[in-house]
């Protein structure tokens, strides 16, 4: 039976999470549609359709849908629901958002951040911070199911599903959008980066974390993360934070810089491939999964990285 | 108005858990339980609204096995006014809790839901999602503020790029985020005089509602454990190895 993917998307282009959905949506069933649903956004719908794989695209365009409010979302989402054994989301903040409801509306479980699709009724999912992982089978006629995308490749682009608009509901009308504050920066996007920068309480302050961390992660071109931590401290907005409840990444270079390593926020980042630990206390949790520790005082040692890095460019 | 907090009792934040060699699941014998952290939060939240007067009481309810009592006691000795306890010694999935939580609802008639975006444990972040669903009530999750203003709710979010604020007509259900607040710790004559306070005890049979689960555990596995690697002397050589061994720069 077809497969439903949500598209991710901020109404111009379609964010990185989605092609990577896409490929777990491709091990349940060959047959793909994609929803974008939004205000605006039949770019989006153009980029949806190059992806490979996708055999159709459902554009849903309406003011109510602009934001992607969880009411009006599943309200759109139910009434297609019978069509497919599956509707997925990347787990963003927008798919957990939503998609619950989505399930409770269907009168189905709904499958949190699956890391692998074993068979079309069976995933594997982290539970207990990435502690464990737990095989699951569903038994429900509709899976609703959001994607762990750092566990997935990317889906190719190449593509030309046709592109079909659908019916919009009346809105529900229960929510309404209020504004946003949302973080602007010339650093890749921390979920997508290769490279994550990411700085602890031990920076001691938002002047230090900005002096020590920002160029660093600029001579690397990194995104900036942190630590749950730092964020409760003031030093960096919440959309930084890396861990069990923030974002998960899984970059190519990882770098812990002055971060202990709470078993939360491992949760976030034990999955890159290098992790480097840089860290004053030698018993700091963070040294047992990192592949190069550095042990010293940071202010002392990212001085001296910076330029190391500058002579390694030559 | 009434707030209606449920609560969860899990593993305390700070144990690593083990996980059963036989795959059959995690292992929670003598392992230390507390009141999922986010829940904590939801209570903080709800014991401020009554504190600045919005809040007239606040009902802490929770579903599980017998010593899920003790959980919602630390609701009650943190200023929780009543409890309600939903014994069930089967483990629920969120549909199933979200289903009797309405029936909670249904009969004390809230004007808000508070609970945590998360419980720790299995990671889901869906109950509270799914009780807005099925009242057909609106939700602000992963909430990092919440204002009360003249029948609505304007509910600050955490989300992927910053901040979201949403306004919805109440009542309403929110899920609280990290930075929603501190939560206190109960005093000793607060703990003391939580023992007096009400808490209802009612079997989950009782409600009448499906909370049979819909997925089948195959199995629980530990994950791919990863190696510490070598401790290097200085900035120089880190940056040798990252270039030359492991190719990333």
């Amino acid at each position: 039976m077809a497969v439903l993917l949500v598209a991710e998307h901020d109404n111009v282009s379609l964010n990185a999470a989605t092609p990577k959905a896409m490929s777990a949506a491709l091990a349940i069933d060959p047959d793909v549609h994609i929803l974008v649903a939004g205000n605006g956004c039949a770019s989006v719908g153009d980029e949806a359709a190059a992806i490979t794989g996708a055999a159709k695209v459902l554009l849903a365009e309406a003011p109510h849908l602009e934001h992607h409010l969880a009411e009006e979302m599943a309200a759109l989402a139910v009434p297609l629901a019978a069509q497919y054994g599956a509707i997925l989301a990347p787990a963003t903040t927008t798919g957990k958002n939503y998609m619950p409801r989505l399930a409770a509306l269907l009168d189905v479980a709904q499958i949190s951040e699956i890391t692998a699709v074993k068979s079309a009724d069976t995933f594997e999912r982290p539970i207990y911070a990435g502690n464990a992982m737990q095989t699951v089978q569903s038994s429900d006629a509709i899976k609703i199911i959001t994607v762990r995308t750092t566990a997935f490749q990317a889906a190719e682009t190449g593509g030309n599903a046709p592109i079909e608009k659908i019916n919009v509901p009346a809105p529900a009308g229960l929510s309404q959008f209020g504004g946003d504050e949302l973080t602007s920066s010339d650093r890749p996007e921390l979920a997508s980066a290769k490279v994550v920068v990411s700085g602890g309480r031990a920076l001691g302050s938002k002047e230090n974390f900005a002096k020590f961390i920002e160029p660093l992660a600029g001579r690397l071109n990194a995104a900036v993360g942190a630590s749950r931590a730092a964020v409760d401290a003031g030093y960096v907005s919440n959309d930084y934070q890396v861990g069990q409840t923030g974002k998960v990444v899984a970059p190519e270079l990882y770098i812990a810089i002055g971060i202990s390593g709470a078993i939360q926020h491992l949760a976030g980042m034990k999955d890159s491939k290098v992790i480097v630990a840089i860290n004053k206390d030698e018993e700091a949790p963070i040294f047992q999964i990192a592949n190069y520790g550095l042990v010293g005082d940071l202010f002392k040692i990212l001085p001296e990285l910076q330029s190391e890095l500058e002579k390694a460019d030559g | 108005m009434k707030v209606l907090v449920p609560i969860k009792r899990v593993v305390d934040f700070n144990v690593k858990i083990r996980v059963r060699a036989d795959g059959s699941g995690v292992d929670l014998a003598n392992v230390k339980m507390s009141m999922n952290p986010f829940d904590e939060i939801a209570v903080e939240e709800a014991i401020r609204l009554r504190e600045a007067g919005t809040a007239e009481e606040i009902i802490a309810v929770s579903i599980g096995p017998q010593k899920t009592q003790e959980t919602i006691r630390t609701a009650l000795a943190m200023g929780a006014d009543r409890g309600i306890f939903i014994s069930c010694d089967d483990e629920l999935e969120p549909l199933g809790v979200a289903r009797l939580l309405k029936c909670v609802v249904e009969a004390e008639s809230p004007e808000l839901v508070i609970l945590g975006k998360q419980a720790i444990d299995n990671d889901c972040n869906q109950t509270g999602q799914m009780l807005a669903a099925l009242l057909g009530w609106p939700q602000g999750t992963f909430a990092s503020r919440l204002e009360l203003d003249g029948g609505k709710a304007r509910v600050t979010r955490e989300v992927d790029g910053g901040l979201q604020t949403v306004i919805l007509k109440m009542p309403c259900i929110v899920t609280s985020d990290l930075r929603l607040n501190e939560p206190r710790y109960a005093s000793l004559p607060n703990i003391m005089k939580a023992k007096k306070k009400p808490l209802e005890e009612k079997p989950a049979a009782d409600y009448g509602v499906d909370i049979a689960p819909r997925l089948k555990v195959l199995k629980t596995q530990e994950p791919a454990a990863r190696e510490a690697g070598e401790i290097v002397a200085n900035a120089a050589e880190l940056v040798e190895k990252l270039q030359n061994e492991a190719g990333v720069i």
